[in-house]
């Protein structure tokens, strides 16, 4: 066996080690310099507690223990995070191919609709797999629709992505307004519009022995796919050299706009999937509960995960238990629930500041 | 149902928007790393919260009683949530009693845990659930898994078949717009009045019909022009049906939104006089301001912790309005006369002694005889909470 099938790099073996500690290097570069964010942001931010009067050491323990101090905790994080999963999923698989999309929200509040209105009329009469089966179907594919229809006018129309997305999410209120407040509404609930329950036998219940709903490992597994997608396939590749570079991708001949429209829709899905556990595991109904922000935190997720479904997951449990602790920290510390939207706000700005800082240190080989 | 609290998209919306802006101003998000070792990146993220933990988790278990509020919006909006904070904050004085807060939560599992981590975290015996969105289902799943835990939701929903430890407190403040009608109906000379209303649903026309049947009871010829914007919270929309109002005539501004600031504001800034909503506005109009229809949480919640404290049981149903001393009309404003104080105060003590608004025959403004005479509808009657008409007077349709 030669050196270089041994060592899995299918070059040399002078040029694996090499090839290696590049690899190391730069390992260790993505992850120093997140870390290196993640401190400065948490040093500013407790200025700004100080300048509020507050003990930045009390911040962080309630940090701590109301995100992951305790087993509650954990759970309470958790649940926070699966939305975001799914809704950053729908920013970073377009993002592979340079578009923005921030409508995430739009294609979660119809894919749960269309979970609520697809399960009314089979409550009671199909069994509850199949019910749940055409929910998730119908979330899907709505959510698919919305945010391709955002792709087809990208690549149809050239009208841009991000606007259209945004300002489809208030399209997409109104369809939800319009539903629930008209041929769907529960005439039970008159003070506040919703359709009605699609039955407790319906709904998709918690992963056996925590509380947590399936939201999260099947957000998680969907990450795993969507990264193998991406990296490991000829349409991955293919998206990708589309995000590189849009005039070398036509000139290779590959087909832009389907891919476009593709990665739009798999996006779309994913938010809808968001929609679909909103309703299926927590709501039990559709209303305008569903409009709670998580697509628009979900950029913020994706982004910080610079886009890649395998560093979503854990950016998600970073922001769900800053949710999560959220709560412990206004009521132990008085402090108004916007703190928590300075930090986030903070770490945003300083990780964003931080892509700067890719290959300027010697010590991570970087040559780039 | 008095409360207004349907209103998550408000919460989510306000939360997130300013989020957006930065996020969208980054623009071409080229050159997307595929790498696998990208994902270090968030272990990293996790590191780090996993450094800045500090050992010691320390439970703050008060040896009294622990009460805990939730808040779907800002503490400080000028409405409804300050309504509640106000009853909070003098609640805090009471020996005995620790009160905490949490405000922006949404009507989502977030609220669950909100509730769930205040009592797992912070010993909380009574909760009290301020957004209508918080009943159903969180609110009642978190009763059946804490049977220890008491649970009172801000409106009429709770039924006998919800757990025992659950329970409802609302209050009728249709009866302090019904003082604020006569207010305005004083106070204008042509008697032209204006109303910005959320969303048609009976809680809000109550009170459209209550302040228009005030207004008329001093004014037979008063017409209440009403403008809905369809949400809970919407400005923008608000400050320009403010404004068309005022533009149409209207002398008296007053409003069921979430936070009635910008409706005060504005129609203080064109000279215009107001009645409030919710929580006191007084301080948004030194001009123009009347009176104001103001909950009264304090009595309710002061009567639940006395219970507690002395060991007794809660009700789970409680309701009133000015015969229980659970609403109130802001104290008066600037342009508020004597006569109008005097006439105001005749009509409270009216109430305080159970003087029934809806007394047949009334019409609706269609013409149509919706109480026939004979009939009359007290404070109590759950047939004004299905209330779907707009009565003689007003200028708008529900529909």
């Amino acid at each position: 066996m030669s050196d270089a099938v041994r060592d899995g790099t299918g070059l040399p073996a002078g040029a694996g080690m090499a090839e290696w500690r590049d690899r190391i290097g730069r390992s260790a570069e993505y992850l120093a310099i997140p870390l290196f964010a993640l401190i400065v942001s948490a040093a500013l931010f407790s200025l700004f507690l100080l300048a509020l009067g507050q003990s930045p050491g009390q911040f962080f323990q309630l940090l701590w223990v109301g995100g992951y101090g305790t087993s509650f905790s954990w759970q309470n994080t958790l649940v926070r995070s699966a939305p975001l999963i799914f809704t950053a999923l729908c920013v970073a698989i377009p993002a592979q191919l340079g578009l923005v999309i921030i409508g995430g929200e739009g294609a979660l509040v119809l894919g749960g609709l269309a979970a609520a209105v697809i399960a009314l009329p089979l409550a009671g009469t199909a069994p509850p797999a199949i019910v749940l089966f055409l929910m998730l179907v119908a979330a899907v594919g709505v959510g698919a629709v919305w945010i391709g229809l955002v792709g087809l006018l990208r690549y149809g129309r050239g009208v841009n992505e991000t606007i259209a997305s945004l300002l489809m999410f208030y399209i997409a209120i109104s369809i939800l307004n319009f539903v629930v407040e008209g041929p769907l509404r529960d005439p039970a609930s008159p003070n506040k519009p919703s359709t009605a329950s699609i039955g407790e036998a319906n709904m998709i219940g918690n992963v056996p022995g925590i509380d947590v709903h399936w939201g999260l490992p099947i957000g998680i597994l969907l990450c795993v796919l969507l990264y193998l997608l991406m990296s490991r396939t000829t349409f991955g590749f293919a998206a990708r050299v589309t995000g590189g570079n849009v005039r070398a991708a036509q000139g290779q001949g590959l087909p832009v706009g389907k891919l476009v429209v593709a990665a739009t829709a798999i996006a779309g899905g994913c938010a809808g999937l968001a929609g679909f556990f909103e309703v299926a595991a927590i709501h039990g109904k559709a209303n305008a509960s569903l409009i709670a922000g998580y697509g628009f935190s979900g950029i913020l997720v994706s982004f910080l995960a610079r886009h890649n479904p395998l560093a979503i997951p854990p950016v998600a449990i970073l922001f769900g238990g800053i949710a999560a602790a959220g709560g412990l920290v206004q009521r132990r510390m008085g402090l108004p629930d916007a703190t928590m939207v300075v930090l986030q706000g903070l770490i945003f700005v300083v990780l964003l500041a931080s892509e700067t800082l890719y290959g300027r240190f010697r010590i991570f080989g970087g040559k780039r | 149902m008095h409360d207004d609290t349907s209103r998550p998209g408000a919460a989510g919306r306000r939360t997130f928007l300013p989020k957006l802006g930065g996020s969208g101003s980054l623009g071409g998000a080229g050159g997307f790393s595929l790498d696998r070792r990208t994902l270090l990146k968030g272990a990293a993220a996790g590191a780090l919260v996993a450094g800045a933990g500090l050992s010691g988790i320390r439970p703050a278990r008060a040896s009294g009683l622990t009460i805990g509020i939730v808040y779907v919006g800002p503490r400080d909006d000028y409405g409804w949530n300050q309504a509640h904070a106000v009853a909070a904050a003098a609640l805090k004085q009471v020996p005995g009693v620790t009160v905490i807060e949490e405000e922006n939560v949404p009507e989502t599992i977030a609220v669950s845990k909100s509730m769930e981590s205040m009592i797992e975290l912070d010993g909380a015996n009574l909760i009290f659930a301020t957004s209508f969105g918080y009943y159903d289902p969180y609110m009642l799943e978190m009763a059946k898994k804490f049977p220890d835990v008491q649970f009172r939701h801000a409106a009429g929903l709770w039924t006998d078949a919800a757990p025992k430890n659950a329970g409802s407190y609302f209050c009728y403040l249709d009866q302090a717009h019904y003082v604020d009608g006569i207010a305005a109906g004083l106070a204008s000379k042509a008697g032209k009045l204006g109303f910005v209303a959320a969303k048609p649903i009976p809680t809000v026309l109550l009170n459209i019909n209550s302040f228009t049947l005030g207004a008329k009871s001093v004014n037979p010829d008063a017409k209440v022009q009403v403008v809905f914007t369809g949400e809970w919270s919407m400005p923008v929309r608000e400050a320009e049906a403010t404004n068309a109002l005022i533009d149409a005539g209207a002398e008296v501004i007053t409003c069921h939104v979430d936070s009635p600031k910008v409706v005060i504001e504005t129609a203080e800034r064109r000279g215009v006089m107001t009645c409030g909503h919710n929580a006191s506005q007084a301080d948004l109009a030194p001009k123009g301001f009347l009176t104001g229809a103001e909950y009264k949480w304090l009595t309710i919640y002061k009567e639940f912790a006395d219970i507690l404290t002395t060991g007794g049981t809660l009700p789970n149903f409680v309701r009133g309005g000015y015969d229980k001393d659970y609403v109130q009309n802001t104290a008066y404003g600037a342009a508020s006369t004597d006569l109008i104080r005097a006439a105001c105060e005749q009509a409270k003590a009216e109430l305080r002694a159970g003087k029934v608004i809806y007394q047949g025959p009334m019409k609706d403004n269609t013409g149509k005889e919706v109480i026939p005479a004979g009939t009359e509808h007290d404070a109590y009657d759950v047939w004004l909470e299905q209330t779907s008409f707009l009565v003689d007077g007003v200028v708008g349709s529900t529909s």
